[in-house]
């Protein structure tokens, strides 16, 4: 009897704090669907605002797209052999490097974008390209990756796996391609993960690093509120919302293993 | 890579290989000396078995000749007289097993046994026959679609060996492949891989601490003991004739006795032997427990102790006796009786048998 009364207290304090977290997502979101915000629901729904800001935010939209994907192509080239390095070396120049690259989270990344202002601010043409946000954002994102893939090889014996590996004919590049890369996918793809959403909600080093023709969307989301209706904001919420969970989903597709067997094989051939 | 996939085309079965180790030293680079400058020459096909305690050497001589490890300055790998020294380990076709058996848990165990022969571009038909025999050859036809982690540790190690043996290598090398296992499951495979090593004819270099295993498998032991080689022999020369008190103690059981020799006789606190064969400066004389048997108390030229432990051991008894030296004397009675402990026995020794350094 009181396992069950204490079954249920816990189920209402999970379901409470539920409600506490996901209310105002669904409040935000409803907000930018509802005629008037003030009035309430009783206005009734609309697609206007949603319609509104398409028409006026898509670039912005599309660009966050745009950067999150190259930003997880940059820390996917640089993060996963830099793990790779930091994982088999023992040293401490590696633990300090490791230390070293959590830097840009730690410091605010006000601070960050400033020292990159002062720093290449001059150079005109990549001041007001997106590779200058771009360059922010990698700065910002690449721990993530590599924390995420260098935890992973730590768990698997690397070295013991290199050397199977080996002993069977296979050269260095073999080995990365067929024994390291599908032994840290669980890594890689947290770190993908996490790229992804660090980019597409990255406020406070953007703002600074944008330019009018370079808006992120969390950048044209903080414009929209500050100077439009709440609804817009609100609008602009459920798009990013819907564009970002396709995206999230298929990463997780990706990294569903493949299953191939022996004698389903021996009818093909 | 490109001459390995040249001989693959053709091979039906690659010859063995002589495999010989010249002035191969290992220091670490924390400078500890893991191997002293070592000469040894494997014939082809022999199963050679290096044999120590943890820390002798035994594993990085096996890495030296896998080519995991590069010997000193001075030292040189030799397989049928090429010096492949400066080759690494995936360019001198070989078998390797390891301890913890690196399977690649990403594959199946058709994928891990067919590995070697994708690296070595063999066609999807060869390669699946190929398989197919070495899942049948370890028994493990039933298990082709799993994967590693649903797999018991005797299974893992049968997909080790398959994978080592499906590229069909010139030498098998195998690092402690049973130590992972349990005692019943070892004695089963232990069998299987001897019946394996006899079938195949292959050079085999295999690790291990465990004498029982280096006993049954070895066609030639090689004892070693801190970076040295202690002894080369077949089993049984190592047994009955070793050649340093570290081996004497390390195969088998061996008796110790401190005492001095006096006129062609050894005398020890519990009695006197008569050893014309001895030196005069004997100070310590060993021999096995089947050497030893109990004779008539206060038989004259025995020695005479106190039993402190009997074991039984089904069809003998496993006797540990007090003969007033720094260790009890072991000896095995085919006596079936209760032995008392603090009874008075006496022992004959087979003095022909008797070793002493």
């Amino acid at each position: 009897m009181t396992a069950r009364i204490l079954f249920l207290a816990q189920l209402i304090f999970t379901l409470l704090v539920c409600a506490f977290l996901l209310l105002p997502v669904i409040l935000s979101m409803l907000a930018g669907l509802t005629v008037n915000y003030v009035a309430g629901l009783s206005s009734g729904l609309t697609l206007h605002w949603v319609n509104e800001v398409w028409s006026g935010y898509r670039s912005t939209i599309f660009l966050s797209l745009a950067l999150a994907i190259c930003c997880l192509i940059v820390t996917l080239l640089l993060g996963v052999p830099l793990a790779y390095v930091l994982a088999r070396s023992q040293g401490r120049v590696a633990r300090a490097i490791e230390e070293l690259i959590v830097m840009p989270v730690a410091i605010p990344g006000l601070a960050t974008a400033l020292a990159l202002i002062v720093t290449y601010g001059g150079l005109h043409g990549f001041r007001t390209s997106p590779a200058f946000i771009l360059v922010g954002h990698v700065l910002f994102t690449l721990p993530f990756m590599v924390r995420s893939v260098v935890a992973v090889l730590s768990v698997v014996d690397l070295p013991m796996l290199e050397e199977g590996a080996a002993s069977l004919g296979a050269g260095f590049g073999r080995r990365f391609v067929d024994v390291v890369l599908p032994n840290c996918r669980h890594g890689i793809l947290a770190g993908a993960l996490m790229v992804i959403t660090l980019s597409m909600g990255e406020f406070n080093m953007t703002w600074l690093l944008h330019t009018p023709l370079t808006k992120t969307l969390p950048v044209g989301l903080a414009d929209a509120y500050a100077s439009l209706r709440l609804e817009i904001g609100s609008a602009y919420t459920v798009i990013f919302f819907i564009m970002i969970m396709p995206l999230l989903l298929a990463i997780q597709m990706l990294a569903r293993p493949r299953i191939r067997t022996f004698n389903a094989g021996a009818k093909n051939d | 890579m490109i001459e390995h996939e040249a001989t693959y085309d053709n091979d039906i079965g690659s010859a063995p290989v002589a495999i010989d180790l010249r002035h191969c030293a290992k220091t670490f680079a924390n400078g500890a000396l893991a191997l002293e400058p070592t000469d040894l020459s494997i014939a082809a096909g022999e199963t050679i078995v290096f044999l120590g305690p943890s820390g002798c050497g035994k594993t990085t001589t096996l890495r030296l000749i896998a080519g995991l490890e590069q010997p000193d300055r001075g030292g040189s790998v030799l397989f049928d007289g090429v010096d492949v020294t400066a080759l690494p380990i995936e360019r001198r076709h070989i078998g390797m097993v390891f301890q913890s058996y690196a399977l690649f848990p990403n594959m199946t165990v058709a994928e891990n046994i067919g590995y070697g022969l994708r690296i070595r571009r063999v066609p999807a038909p060869q390669r699946r026959t190929r398989i197919g025999e070495m899942l049948e050859m370890m028994r493990i036809g039933q298990l082709a679609d799993r994967r590693i982690d649903q797999l018991s540790g005797g299974q893992r190690q049968r997909v080790a060996l398959a994978r080592a043996l499906a590229v069909r290598p010139r030498a098998f090398l195998l690092d402690e492949p049973l130590t992972a296992l349990d005692a019943k499951l070892r004695d089963t495979l232990r069998v299987e891989i001897d019946a394996l090593l006899r079938s195949l004819q292959i050079t085999t270099v295999y690790v291990t601490h465990d004498q029982d295993e280096a006993m049954a498998l070895g066609d030639r032991i090689v004892v070693m003991d801190h970076g040295r080689i202690a002894q080369i022999g077949r089993p049984q020369e190592i047994y009955r004739r070793p050649a340093t008190p570290f081996v004497a103690d390390f195969i088998g059981t061996m008796n110790h006795l401190a005492g001095r020799m006096d006129n062609g006789r050894f005398i020890c606190p519990a009695g006197s032997l008569t050893c014309p064969g001895l030196g005069n400066g004997t100070r310590e004389i060993m021999f096995r427990p089947e050497h030893a048997e109990l004779a008539a108390v206060d038989k004259a030229g025995s020695l005479s102790g106190t039993v402190t432990a009997a074991f039984f051991l089904g069809d003998r008894m496993r006797l540990f006796i007090d003969v007033g030296a720094s260790r009890p004397v072991i000896l095995d009675s085919r006596e079936q009786r209760d032995f008392r402990h603090g009874e008075r026995v006496s022992l004959n020794i087979d003095t022909e048998a008797i070793l002493a350094f």
